[in-house]
């Protein structure tokens, strides 16, 4: 799938506004010819990363080459690379055809030549005889055709699409996919495709970078992406997703959900801690029998139009989510049963939350800017650097502020089967990973605190 | 019903107080009495007389002098004011508030001080005083209603726009031309045009600046002329002259405007 020539290649690229990271260490390369999409949710620094693209911002630190040259500090005029923008950006008081020559104009072409080539790129997005219409009277759709064609008019190296499908109806954004899909392979121009849709990424790309937090999460085709996430982050992202914890016993054995079941992953640690995946429509659900793997009671069933996506609560206390063609109702005893190649094994990121802290006093631990008090911190002698272990479930979270030691916003959720992940940033943005029982919205606001036997250090 | 007569009437009666002192100047620059209330017949001698100078050269010439000041300070003050505007557009949101609050000091501050401060500030440089104090002066206190008048242009545009023409091949100075001046030139109309009349309009701190030379503009040429007993009555057919234009001339904006919207 990739060819050899790459015409984009980032290196260790990182951004920051103000104190503000924004970007931590970018590497990618994009081949000549492909289709990428830079996938991830708001905030998550993929618009950051096609305005340094671009051009129109000055990176911090790391280079970025286009076509063979380093363009890291080149002016957005003088790169090979157009874009398309998520509002548009058509210039109101000029009509279709100056906003298409605008770029054809700039290079002093011949006029007879740009009247030719604003009449073939107007073919290629099938907006032919629009020359004269102001872009005020066009549809969305319209606006969104005119855009493509104004940056693909200048043959550029590479084509930046910023969500260019965003603001038009579902259906409509179906019909654009699917021609952006085919411009793409008649035009051989290398496509860079920012979106946060899942399913437009998964429909339309070559290979897609998940991004999160201004990191690279993993970088793959669709397929590699959604049957072997790296990450529960991945996982999560892209499509539906049950994530559990799981206890790899040995080579292809997984124990999750109170359950051994076989799988084809190796390579682990026996015993090792693993997050495990199983997408909804890999799991059968049945009429309770001797196949069953696990059994359990339907607690909810909704009709999606092609399928059922149903909740199946195990006697050990896990929520399954399902989809099948078969409805089961609410109430009614059913077996579940996963195929051993339908179990995605993940290494997990973390095991802990870790930091490193100073001993204030006999009886006091600081890290993350705050004097916590811990059992063991007489062990070691006052001001010497400590590590810090917190394991998730020690991390206690209060509604109000006032009740913890310092303060925190839930950054992102992710459910376990029987209790949920959380992410919390604190106010220096530092992560805190914690796990309960307790429903917390994204963006709540919370107090933290951690009892003093639950902090454990090591010297480092 | 009663109701609908009330407030009929009390716009009516609004209007009337409103424009009732413009109509009479109209009414009777028809007319050759030389005490404003006698009506002595009708005749247009008062506006042929404006036109004709001789013995009231010093009438047109202030007149003259109102619209050469106004048009200079108005383009100069569209200028600056633009390309403020800009600048203060790109500023952080925090500077822009700061910006803002400096922009508006100047506004809200009464005429007089203003002609004061500036009145001082050209006596202690030593620049003598006549058309370009007036216009540097006329420039300073303009140049703030064009910046608020651009600025909001600037934020209803489309933040990428800017950014397209850059894209595309165009440098920066002509995507300043090409794109970001074509979009900002109705608030920049609309700036002139606010300075334009702002400038006709000044006259304290015209009469700080304008020194001693014998330069007169409309406002202090009529000052003057009030001062010494009895407005000359050609300048009835002038005000009206005057008034009848701005009106055209805000008829004319609005249709723009309208157009526009549709």
């Amino acid at each position: 799938m990739r060819q050899t020539t790459d015409i984009i290649t980032v290196e260790h690229l990182s951004h920051a506004f103000g104190n503000k990271t924004v970007l931590q260490d970018i590497n990618l390369s994009i081949g000549k010819g492909e289709f990428v999409t830079i996938l991830g949710p708001s905030g998550c620094g993929k618009t950051t990363l096609m305005r340094l693209i671009a051009g129109f911002l000055k990176a911090s630190e790391g280079k970025i080459s286009i076509a063979g040259h380093d363009m890291t500090t080149t002016p957005p005029h003088l790169r090979p690379v157009n874009t398309v923008f998520q509002k548009y950006a058509l210039f109101p008081h000029l009509n279709v055809f100056q906003n298409i020559a605008f770029g054809l104009n700039l290079k002093k072409l011949p006029k007879e030549e740009i009247q030719k080539k604003v009449k073939q790129v107007l073919k290629i997005v099938i907006m032919t005889d629009y020359e004269e219409r102001d872009v005020d009277s066009l549809s969305g759709g319209q606006q969104q055709r005119v855009a493509i064609a104004r940056a693909i008019v200048n043959k550029p190296e590479v084509l930046l699409l910023d969500e260019p499908l965003a603001a038009l109806d579902h259906k409509m954004r179906k019909d654009m996919q699917m021609e952006i899909k085919a411009m793409h392979k008649k035009l051989n121009i290398t496509f860079v495709y920012i979106t946060h849709d899942q399913e437009e990424a998964l429909t339309l790309s070559d290979r897609i970078v998940v991004m999160s937090e201004g990191v690279i999460q993993q970088i793959g085709t669709p397929t590699e992406i959604y049957n072997e996430p790296k990450n529960s982050f991945v996982a999560d992202f892209i499509g539906e997703s049950n994530i559990l914890n799981g206890v790899m016993i040995h080579d292809e054995l997984v124990e999750f959900a109170g359950h051994r079941f076989d799988c084809v992953d190796k390579g682990f640690a026996e015993n090792e801690l693993v997050d495990v995946v199983v997408r909804p429509e890999d799991i059968y659900i049945f009429e309770m029998s001797e196949a069953a793997q696990l059994s359990g009671q339907v607690t909810s069933s909704i009709f999606k139009g092609v399928h059922y996506e149903m909740t199946v609560i195990t006697p050990e206390g896990f929520e399954f989510l399902i989809q099948d063609y078969h409805c089961f109702e609410p109430g009614h005893t059913v077996g579940l049963r996963v195929k051993p190649f339908d179990i995605q094994v993940m290494k997990k990121e973390r095991l802990c939350n870790s930091f490193v802290g100073t001993i204030v006093d006999k009886s006091h631990v600081r890290f993350l800017k705050t004097n916590f008090k811990c059992n063991s911190a007489h062990k070691f002698p006052i001001g010497s650097k400590v590590r810090v272990a917190v394991e998730f479930q020690n991390v206690i979270l209060h509604d109000s502020e006032e009740e913890g030691v310092l303060t925190g916003v839930v950054s992102f959720i992710l459910y376990k089967g029987d209790h949920f992940h959380l992410t919390v940033r604190t106010k220096d943005k530092r992560n805190l990973y914690v796990q309960t029982n307790d429903i917390w919205d994204d963006g709540d606001t919370i107090g933290i605190s951690i009892s003093p036997e639950s902090i454990h250090l090591e010297p480092v | 019903m009663i109701k609908r007569i009330l407030s009929t009437s009390y716009l009516g009666i609004l209007l009337v107080m409103l424009y009732a002192p413009i109509l009479i100047i109209i009414i009777f620059s028809f007319t050759e009495a030389k005490v404003l209330g006698n009506w002595t017949g009708f005749s247009l001698k008062l506006y042929t007389s404006i036109f004709q100078g001789g013995i009231h050269h010093s009438l047109t010439s202030a007149l003259y002098n109102t619209l050469i000041i106004g048009l200079i300070a108005a383009a100069a003050s569209t200028v600056l004011g633009t390309i403020a505007a800009i600048g203060i557009y790109n500023l952080t949101p925090k500077s822009q508030k700061v910006m803002q609050m400096v922009n508006t000091i100047p506004i809200l501050n009464p005429d007089i001080i203003t002609a004061i401060s500036l009145f001082l500030l050209f006596v202690s440089l030593s620049i003598s005083q006549g058309y370009t104090t007036v216009i540097l002066a006329h420039i300073t206190f303009c140049t703030p209603y064009v910046v608020l008048s651009v600025l909001p242009r600037l934020r209803r545009m489309n933040p990428n726009l800017y950014e397209a023409a850059l894209d595309l091949g165009a440098t920066p100075f002509l995507a300043v031309r090409r794109i970001l001046l074509p979009e900002l030139k109705p608030g920049m109309i609309s700036g002139f045009i606010l300075a334009f009349t702002l400038s006709i309009d000044d006259f304290v701190v015209t009469l700080f600046t304008i020194g001693n030379e014998g330069l007169e503009t409309l406002s202090t040429y009529i000052y003057a002329d009030a001062r010494r007993g009895g407005l000359t009555p050609e300048l009835r057919p002038l005000s009206a002259i005057i008034f009848i234009s701005v009106l055209v001339l805000l008829l004319v904006i609005n249709q723009r405007a309208a157009k526009k919207k549709l």
